[in-house]
C-alpha cells in the first residue's frame, strides 16, 4: 500500500502530430483534495480519460493505490464528467441501479447504497420520476449520486458545480467534505479558482499537456508572493511616506505597500507604531490563485513561442 | 462479460416496454388485418353502374341469345341503326351494340360496333368481348362444319414435372412436383424481405440511439464503467432481441388475425385469388383443389430442419454485420440526422443491391450471379435465403456462412474501434475518410 492514491509517472498521449498530455507526472496524496487546474484545452480531460482507463497512455505510468492501471479499476474511481448526460426517458431509481450494476455492485448493495443516499438528499419521492422531468440542478445531484454510489476510492469530479444555485452547491460540497473525511480522494478539475482556494489542498497546474505548477496551495501562494502588506490605519501619514515605502496603492484609511524581500513585517509594523497612527489592520496580501494561474499560464505560453 | 448483460438488458427492456414499440407491435398485424379485408372487398367490388346495352345482330351472330351480366343487360333489337340512335335513352338503353355481316368465315379479325355518348368502361368491354369470342366460335364450328370433339383436343394444358435422375432402390429420392419451384420462390422471397426490412428497421434503430446517447453525453458516464465495446455489443444484441421479440409476436398474430378477420368480414378467399389469377378462372375446382394439396405437400416436404436453422445463421450474421455499421455511423454523426447521409450511403447502397439481386435471383436461383451473390458477405444474408429453397450444393452453404460469419465477426471489431473514437468525438463533421483513420487510432 502506498500513500498516494494515485502517482503518475511521464504519462505521455499524442493525437497525430499534437501532445495532448505531455510527460506528465504528479502524485496525489491518500484522502487529500487534490486540485487539477488549466485552461481550456490544456489536456485535463485527456488526462483524465487516461486515469480513468477510457484510453491509454502511449508511455509513462499511472498507479492507482500502488498498482499499474488495470481493467478492475474503473469500479473504484468515481468519474463525474463535465459533459454529462442521462437516459432521459429513463426513472430515476431505475437509472442509479443501472450505474451502480455498471459499476459492479449487485443489485441489493445497489438498492441499498441508492436507499441511503436518496434518503440523504431527501429524493425519495424522485424514484418514479423520468429523468427529463427533473431540472438541471436536479439532474446534477442524480449524477452526482451516480458518481459515489459505489464507494469509490478515488473520485475524480469535472466542474462538479456548474449549473448549480449557491444552496446546492454548499450541499455538494458538504458532501465531498464529509466523503473525504471517510478516506476518499479527491481529484477536482475546474477554473473556478475560488472554489481550488476553498477547497484543495494540493494542486497541479497544466497547460498545453505539460506541467507548469505543482504543490501545496499555501506553499504556492507564498512562492509567488510579492511581500506585500495592507496596513488600515487611523491618522495622517508623515508626508514623507511615500519616499521611504514603495506605496502600490492608497485609499484614504488604507495602503497597500510592497517591502524589499527579507525584510520583516515587524519593522514595517514599528514604523506605524513609532509614528503614533493607530493600526486597526494589518495583513500580507498573498497573490490568489487566479493571479497566479494568469500569470503562470501566461508566461508558459510565452515560452511555446 | 456480466456488464454485457447488464447492458443488454436494460437495452431491451426499455424498448420492449415503451409505447411506441407495443403499438407498433400490436397495431402492425391489425393494419395486415385491415388491409386484407379492405383489399378483399375492393376484388370482390363490381360495377354498380347499371347498363342497358341494344344488340343488332345482323347476321344472328349470336342466335338470339347472350348472357347477362350483372348490371349489363343485353337487349336484341330489329330496328335499323338510324332508328334506334333516334330516342336512345327514351327507350331505356345506354348503348348500341352493332354486330354486321361477317365477309370471310375465315377471317380472324371481326370488328363490331358499340355506339354511345360515352366509350364502354373496362369492364363492359370486356363482358363482351368474352361472351362475343365464344358465340363465334360456336358460330364458325356450325359454319364450316368442324368436329368439335378434335377441336376440343387441340388444346392442351402443358405441366413440367421435374423428376430425379438417380433412381436408388430403397432410398427415397425426393420427388420435386409441378410446385417446387413456384413454392422455394415464394419461401425465398419471404425469407429474403424478412432479412431486408429486419436490417433496416433494427440497423437505423441501433444508429439513432447510438446518436442519442452521444448527443446527450450519456456515454461520458457510461465509459468510465465499461468498455465502449461492450456499450456496442450490448446495444446491438439488445436490439436484436427486441427484433426477434417483434417477429416472434408478428409471425403469431399476423396469420391469427389475418384469418380472424377473414372469417369476420366473410371475405371469400378464392374470389380474391380468382380475380387476381385470370387462369384460375379456367381450372375447374377439383383441380384447385389438388393444387393447393399438391402446395401444401410441397410446403411439408421442404427441408425445413435445414433451411431454418440456416436461416437463422443468416439474420444473426447478416443482422450482427450490418447492425454494427450502423452503429459506427451513429457515433460518427452529430445531432443532424441530415449531415449523416453521406455516411449510411454506403451502408444502405449493398442492402438494395442484395435486395434486387435477391428478386433476380428466385428466377435463376443457379445462375452465376446467384451462386457468386450468395457467397459475398455483404449480399449473403439477403440472397442465400432467397435460395435456400432450391438446394444450393451444400459447399456453397457452407462457404459462405463461413464467410459471413468471419466477415460480420470483423465488421463488428472495425465498427468497434470507429465507435470509441466517434462517441467521444463532438462538433466536427466527419468524412468518410476521417471515418477510415479511426480505425487505426490507438487506445
Amino acid at each position: 500500500m502506498s500513500d498516494q492514491i494515485l502517482q503518475l509517472d511521464k504519462v505521455l498521449k499524442t493525437y497525430g502530430n499534437y501532445a495532448a498530455v505531455n510527460h506528465v507526472s504528479f502524485d496525489v496524496p491518500k484522502g487529500s483534495i487534490f486540485g487539477l487546474l488549466g485552461p481550456n484545452g490544456a489536456g485535463k480531460t485527456s488526462l483524465i480519460r487516461i486515469i480513468t482507463t477510457i484510453t491509454r497512455a502511449d508511455s509513462g505510468s499511472v498507479l492507482l493505490d500502488g498498482e499499474p492501471l488495470n481493467s478492475r479499476h474503473p469500479e473504484v474511481i468515481g468519474y463525474m464528467p463535465e459533459e454529462r448526460g442521462l437516459y432521459k426517458k429513463m426513472k430515476v431509481g431505475e437509472h442509479l441501479l443501472y450505474l451502480a450494476q455498471l459499476k459492479g455492485l449487485s443489485k441489493q448493495q445497489a438498492q441499498q447504497a441508492l436507499n441511503f443516499w436518496m434518503e440523504r438528499f431527501d429524493i425519495r419521492d424522485w424514484w418514479n420520476k423520468k429523468v427529463e422531468e427533473l431540472s438541471k440542478g436536479m439532474q446534477q445531484k442524480i449524477q452526482f449520486i451516480a458518481t459515489v454510489l459505489h464507494k469509490p476510492k478515488l473520485l475524480i469530479l469535472d466542474e462538479p458545480f456548474s449549473g448549480l444555485d449557491p444552496i446546492n452547491t454548499n450541499l455538494i460540497k458538504d458532501e465531498i467534505y464529509q466523503l473525504q473525511k471517510q478516506g476518499v480522494s479527491i481529484l477536482f478539475s475546474t477554473h473556478r479558482m475560488e472554489q481550488v482556494e476553498e477547497i484543495c489542498e494540493r494542486i497541479v497546474l497544466i497547460n498545453k499537456g505539460s506541467v507548469i505548477l505543482e504543490g501545496n496551495v499555501q506553499q504556492i501562494k507564498n512562492r509567488f508572493k510579492e511581500h506585500r502588506f495592507q496596513i488600515d490605519y487611523e491618522g495622517e501619514l508623515p508626508a514623507d511616506f511615500e519616499a521611504q515605502m514603495a506605496v502600490v496603492s492608497h485609499k484614504p484609511g488604507s495602503v497597500m505597500v510592497q517591502v524589499a524581500e527579507g525584510s520583516r513585517p515587524n519593522d514595517l509594523l514599528q514604523y506605524f507604531i513609532q509614528r503614533g497612527l493607530q493600526v486597526r489592520a494589518f495583513q500580507e496580501l498573498l497573490p490568489s490563485l487566479n493571479e497566479i494561474f494568469i500569470r503562470q499560464v501566461g508566461i508558459s505560453n510565452e515560452a511555446a513561442k | 462479460m456480466k456488464k454485457l448483460g447488464i447492458i443488454i438488458k436494460r437495452e431491451y427492456l426499455t424498448r420492449v416496454t415503451r409505447r411506441s414499440f407495443l403499438i407498433a407491435t400490436f397495431l402492425t398485424p391489425l393494419g395486415f388485418a385491415l388491409l386484407f379485408v379492405v383489399v378483399g372487398v375492393i376484388f370482390a367490388y363490381k360495377s354498380d353502374d347499371v347498363r342497358k346495352v341494344a344488340i343488332i345482330d345482323y347476321d344472328q351472330i349470336l342466335s338470339g341469345s347472350i348472357k347477362d351480366e350483372k348490371n349489363l343487360y343485353f337487349t336484341f333489337v330489329d330496328k335499323s341503326l338510324d332508328e334506334m340512335r333516334q330516342g336512345l335513352k327514351e327507350a331505356g338503353f345506354d348503348g348500341i351494340l352493332v354486330l354486321p355481316k361477317i365477309k370471310e368465315i375465315t377471317d380472324k379479325r371481326y370488328t363490331v360496333y358499340y355506339y354511345a355518348d360515352k366509350p364502354p368502361t373496362p369492364d363492359i368491354e370486356l363482358a363482351i368481348k368474352e361472351r362475343l369470342g365464344t358465340a363465334m366460335r360456336e358460330y364458325k364450328i356450325n359454319a364450316l362444319q368442324l368436329d368439335r370433339r378434335q377441336l376440343e383436343a387441340l388444346d392442351t394444358r402443358i405441366e413440367l414435372d421435374p423428376e430425379p435422375l438417380a433412381e436408388k432402390d430403397g432410398e427415397k429420392v425426393k420427388d420435386a412436383s409441378v410446385f417446387t419451384s413456384a413454392i422455394a420462390s415464394g419461401i425465398g422471397f419471404l425469407m429474403g424481405i424478412i432479412m431486408y426490412m429486419a436490417v433496416f428497421i433494427y440497423g437505423v434503430m441501433i444508429m439513432r440511439s447510438v446518436m442519442e446517447e452521444k448527443t446527450t453525453r450519456i456515454v461520458e458516464v457510461m465509459i468510465s464503467s465499461v468498455r465502449p465495446f461492450e456499450m456496442m455489443l450490448g446495444k446491438i444484441i439488445g436490439v436484436g432481441a427486441v427484433g426477434l421479440t417483434q417477429f416472434a409476436i408478428w409471425a403469431i398474430l399476423i396469420p391469427l388475425i389475418s384469418s380472424g378477420a377473414s372469417l369476420l368480414f366473410n371475405v371469400d378467399m378464392s374470389q380474391m385469388n380468382s380475380a387476381s389469377a385470370q387462369a384460375a378462372a379456367e381450372v375447374d375446382p377439383d383441380d384447385i383443389q389438388a393444387m393447393i394439396a399438391l402446395g401444401m405437400q410441397e410446403l411439408a416436404n421442404q427441408n425445413w430442419w435445414f433451411m431454418l436453422p440456416a436461416f437463422v445463421v443468416y439474420f444473426l450474421g447478416g443482422y450482427l454485420l450490418y447492425a454494427s455499421l450502423f452503429a459506427a455511423v451513429g457515433s460518427a454523426m452529430s445531432d443532424d440526422l441530415g449531415e449523416g447521409q453521406s455516411l449510411t450511403l454506403p451502408i444502405t447502397i449493398p442492402v438494395l443491391l442484395a435486395f434486387y439481386i435477391m428478386i433476380a435471383v428466385i428466377q435463376a436461383p443457379n445462375s452465376s450471379l446467384a451462386v457468386w451473390s450468395s457467397i459475398f458477405p455483404l449480399f449473403s444474408p439477403i440472397v442465400m435465403p432467397a435460395r435456400l429453397a432450391f438446394e444450393p450444393p451444400l459447399w456453397e452453404v457452407i462457404l459462405s456462412m463461413v464467410l459471413l460469419i468471419a466477415t460480420a465477426i470483423f465488421f463488428v471489431w472495425l465498427s468497434a474501434r470507429i465507435y470509441r473514437v466517434g462517441i467521444l468525438m463532438y462538433g466536427k463533421k466527419v468524412t468518410l475518410k476521417e471515418l477510415g483513420k479511426w480505425m487505426f487510432y490507438r487506445d
